[in-house]
């Protein structure tokens, strides 16, 4: 029987469902409905418009940075930086602010620090060919090591004539839930479009496959490369600069600690270390799901510190599960 | 008028002379076998001809015109295509994605334009089946067998509609049954009108499709023959230095 070429390009390997049980980012969301159920049950409080609220805007921070970091990851880098560019950021629109000047001022001069980061780890590690994990751990040195040389070691919480709206931006509420949670969702659905229905996505996770294949059939891997390092930056300095807005103040350790949270959020939600695999949603799905551990650790009533004990054990599980599915299909 | 015409191509790398006066020449429609033992020079005259490497001397002529590759991307926007002996493919992608890597095609959305998948996944598939090939663009190509892989790399050269394909070795790591496909594929492309150079250590393959044979030995070309005026033993023996030439 002979089979015209519409119905070739129509051929699927698996059906939609089996494709979807083999999605890692579904069975982490079942993992979080469950978690929430038993939470239900244990917890009076869990299932409350305030803990929503909290939960939704305490991890739209670090889901924001993870974005970033899955566009990095997926090209087989790492940013070991996006923790201190968080602190340089914030601390650069802190200071503007604090100059005088306005709110658009304040956020551009964050951003800008941001990206200007992540111009450096992308020349370094595209043009240079370092290596990423090299170059991003001397910038987490540089851009904390700068946020405490600015900031001669003061908290900045004065933020002069537009504080209000910059507090606002960042501290505020929009159809019931934190401005955050917006920013990170539209975030979430640009990546997920990007990754996608852009050509930059297809040779984002191209070059993690085989950045030499992706070389030698005209993919522009340095720009490419260059480009991911740059969202990175721009990532944590938006979440920086929305973090200042939401404490009110701006301090030279925050984000200290956030890039092995914005890592664990990507590798829970399936992007794989090696490279060429993971997504916009699984990021989202695994940044809500380490919030969510930590916050029914604490109204169950366990000890906080168990927290890492929990994100570590979901991050073994994760890539455990991949490396099953590997096996499975191949 | 010549296709494709190599005249005293040299190269050298410092003091080494890796390739010293090769002339080489190909028509439309013909499948060239190069042939030659390790460090003959066989991948050093290829990568020439891909724009990966520019020879120290010489000139090559392409439909009349004489022309320099500055690059791969040089090479190919002038008719050259390669398939290298790795494929250069992406195994998490599939195999439309892998066919159109670099060259996607897109829709206009406003100011916005888009992977246009259903536009690839036909063209992808009707290359494909121009090659009479099973493949299909949907699957990822990390779960192809051998001779599906080299459909996919030899169907990415189908898209600028080259005049001229060089194959590496396609045929040096994967089943008979899948060299049977390899070199069915090869058929199909000089059916098409397109000149194939194949580098090959495996002279059944050589001999099962090729028109014309040239061998090299130390960096020259020491014979250039129909293949039916040639046969296995003296290629041998022009390969190994037996018969100095031919």
């Amino acid at each position: 029987m002979s089979v015209s070429v519409e119905q070739v390009a129509q051929q699927r390997e698996h059906t939609p469902l089996r494709a979807l049980l083999a999605h890692q980012p579904l069975w982490v969301t079942i993992a979080l409905a469950i978690i929430c159920l038993v939470m239900a049950q244990v917890s009076d409080v869990f299932f409350t418009k305030d803990n929503f609220f909290n939960v939704t805007r305490n991890f739209s921070f670090i889901g924001i940075i993870a974005l970033g970091m899955t566009a990095v990851i997926i090209t087989r880098g790492i940013d070991l930086s996006v923790g201190s560019i968080v602190g340089l950021s914030g601390m650069v629109a802190g200071m503007a602010l604090n100059a005088g000047h306005s709110w658009w001022f304040g956020i551009l001069a964050g951003l800008l620090t941001g990206v200007a980061c992540g111009v450096v780890n992308g020349i370094l590690i595209a043009y240079l060919n370092l290596s990423s994990f090299i170059v991003t751990l001397g910038m987490f040195a540089v851009a904390r090591s700068l946020a405490q040389v600015l900031s001669e070691n003061h908290m900045i919480y004065q933020f002069g004539p537009d504080e209000r709206l910059f507090t606002t931006i960042g501290g505020g509420t929009m159809l019931g839930v934190a401005n955050t949670f917006v920013v990170l969702v539209v975030l979430m659905v640009l990546f997920m479009i990007a990754f996608r229905y852009s050509g930059w996505g297809r040779w984002v996770y191209a070059i993690g496959g085989n950045e030499q294949a992706a070389r030698l059939t005209g993919v522009p891997v340095n720009r490419v490369k260059l480009s991911v390092y740059m969202l990175s930056g721009l990532m944590s300095a938006i979440s920086a600069v929305l973090l200042v807005g939401y404490q009110g103040a701006a301090i030279n350790a925050m984000g200290t600690g956030y890039e092995l949270r914005a890592i664990a959020s990507s590798v829970i939600g399936g992007t794989d270390l090696m490279g060429g695999a993971g997504g916009a949603y699984g990021t989202f799905i695994g940044a809500a799901l380490i919030e969510v551990i930590r916050n029914s650790l604490l109204l169950a009533g366990v000890d906080a510190n168990w927290e890492g004990t929990f994100v570590g054990l979901f991050i073994v599980f994760a890539v455990l599960l991949s490396k099953f599915r590997e096996m499975r299909a191949g | 008028m010549r296709l494709f015409e190599l005249r005293g191509i040299s190269k050298n790398f410092g003091a080494i002379q890796a390739l010293t006066g090769v002339n080489l020449k190909i028509d439309a429609g013909e499948v060239l076998g190069l042939m030659g033992d390790n460090g003959a020079g066989k991948s050093t005259l290829i990568k020439i001809m891909a724009g990966n490497f520019r020879a120290s001397s010489g000139e090559m002529w392409l439909k009349g015109e004489k022309v320099e590759f500055h690059n791969p991307l040089d090479a190919r926007r002038k008719g050259v295509e390669v398939v290298y002996q790795d494929l250069a493919l992406c195994d998490n992608l599939t195999a439309a994605e892998n066919v159109f890597l670099g060259r996607e095609a897109k829709i206009r959305l406003g100011p916005f334009r888009f992977i246009n998948y259903p536009a690839m996944f036909r063209a992808a598939a009707r290359h494909f089946a121009e090659l009479k090939s099973e493949t299909r663009p949907r699957d990822l190509v990390k779960q192809m067998s051998g001779g599906q892989r080299q459909a996919v790399a030899i169907a990415r050269t189908r898209l600028s509609n080259p005049d001229i394909v060089l194959m590496d070795e396609p045929t040096a790591a994967i089943s008979v049954r899948q060299v049977a496909e390899v070199l069915e594929l090869i058929r199909r492309l000089r059916d098409q009108g397109v000149a194939v150079i194949l580098i090959s250590h495996r002279m059944p393959d050589v001999f099962a499709v090729c028109d014309h044979v040239s061998v090299m030995r130390r960096g020259a070309v020491v014979a250039d023959k129909p293949i039916k005026q040639t046969s296995p033993e003296e290629v041998t023996a022009l390969i190994t230095g037996a018969l100095e030439f031919a």
